[in-house]
């Protein structure tokens, strides 16, 4: 099963980033195999529109199986839930820390949308 | 010209000081243009009380994809600076809230696969009172899509008379779709720390965008003076001050304008009207 988590920085001891559409990473773990692998956002970071849409397109042409973040907004909750890609919240501090939560199952899986988008 | 009430926040005054500026011009010029654009709660209708004469409906144009001519080649998405269609396993998919209605996704699709269709996002109503001409947006309830609105009711403003914005709320978007083509703006606040707060947000806007603004303070006497303070400090013209007076609050929870009740105010209200013709045409 791989796992997106998202990072401020591009290693497992980055600090783990609360923000889904503007975080800088996603780092990507495979519970498989143990493997791990970075994704880089920077369209996301820098678009002024629909951040959360492009890096859940991004995850999904990623072919992930879950994301683990700490908010996430109405359109990339659609996009990720229409793609079957589960959605789970932590504020852990790193992503190793996010990782073991994940592992040892303490994450619970969100079933909606964590704040309104745009314009509100 | 055209006058705009702004706030950094809900519930300070705007709509009391829009429509009462309103009545004070309409009774000095031939006719006053009072645009509603706090289209997610327009109250300005209220206290104009004026007579519903024509309503028109808003519409957005979005882009609809035929799936039977689309090759999935994800050139509509690519284009898209918006993120507001997007090719999902090279499906486009449309995210209405999100489209600016450039249309550009339907020009660079080569099998001509898009085509724009209505999207209703509101109503302006429109009212007369008198002198009063009250044009009203309002939002259809869960449309995000307040800015094309707002421009819309923008649309309206009158060439050769008066114009006074009542502006939504805040500090985003939909706020400076509102104010940006304004010739002055009333920053309206409340003497408080959230107040303060709040106006600093709403004249570092007012300031980015160029603007000859001043700050009106409601519900004088009811917190501290630290509006005061910062208005003195950073040079900022204090245009009105309206009391904490138990007589406004109980007017404006029965919808009724402050000046036909409460004669003692019209002057204040005159003399701002006054004030804002004179910098406007000093160009000061
Ligand atoms: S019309 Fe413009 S903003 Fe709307 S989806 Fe097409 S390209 Fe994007
Ligand atoms: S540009 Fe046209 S053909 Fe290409 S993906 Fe978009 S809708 Fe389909």
């Amino acid at each position: 099963m791989k796992v997106a988590f998202t990072s401020q920085g591009n290693s497992l001891d980055s600090q783990f980033d609360e923000r889904f559409g503007r975080a800088m990473y996603f780092i990507i773990y495979d519970t498989d195999t143990n493997e791990t692998k970075v994704l880089e956002n920077m369209a996301g970071v820098e678009s002024a529109h629909g951040a959360g849409i492009s890096a859940a397109k991004k995850l999904v042409d990623a072919k992930v199986d879950a994301l683990v973040t700490g908010n996430c907004g109405p359109n990339a909750f659609y996009v990720l839930s229409e793609n079957n890609i589960k959605i789970y919240l932590s504020n852990a501090k790193t992503v190793k820390e996010a990782i073991e939560e994940f592992k040892n199952k303490k994450l619970e899986i969100a079933s909606s949308p964590t704040k309104g988008g745009h314009w509100r | 010209m055209t006058i705009a009430i702004a706030s950094g926040k809900g519930g300070t005054g705007k709509t009391t000081i829009a429509t009462n500026l309103a009545i004070v011009a309409s009774e000095k010029y031939d006719s006053v243009t009072l645009l509603d654009c706090d289209v997610e709660e327009p109250n300005s209708h209220i206290f104009i009380n004026g007579k519903k004469i024509k309503e028109e409906v808003v519409n957005v144009r979005i882009p609809e994809v035929d799936e039977s001519l689309c090759t999935e080649c994800g050139a509509c998405s690519n284009f898209c600076q918006y993120n507001a269609i997007v090719s999902l396993k090279g499906k486009p998919v449309v995210f209405k809230e999100m489209c600016h209605s450039c249309g550009g996704c339907t020009l660079v699709c080569q099998p001509k696969a898009i085509h724009e269709v209505d999207h209703r996002i509101g109503l302006i109503n429109f009212y007369k009172s008198g002198k009063i001409n009250l044009i009203e947006g309002l939002l259809d309830i869960g449309s995000p899509l307040s800015p094309p609105l707002i421009g819309a009711v923008k649309g309206y403003e009158s060439k050769d008379t008066l114009n006074i914005i009542d502006a939504p709320p805040g500090t985003s978007c939909p706020v400076i779709e509102a104010i940006r083509d304004a010739d002055y703006l009333i920053l309206v606040t409340e003497p408080t720390p959230f107040g303060l707060n709040d106006l600093i947000l709403a004249v570092e806007v007012s300031r980015k965008l160029n603007k000859k603004f001043s700050v009106a303070i409601n519900r004088v006497g009811s917190g501290d003076d630290r509006v005061h303070k910062y208005c003195k400090k950073e040079n900022i013209p204090i245009i009105l001050e309206i009391p904490d007076d138990r007589r406004i609050a109980e007017l404006y929870s029965n919808g009724k304008i402050i000046l036909e009740n409460l004669p003692e105010y019209k002057k204040c209200f005159e003399e701002v009207l006054e004030k804002i013709g004179t910098v406007i045409q000093n160009g000061q």
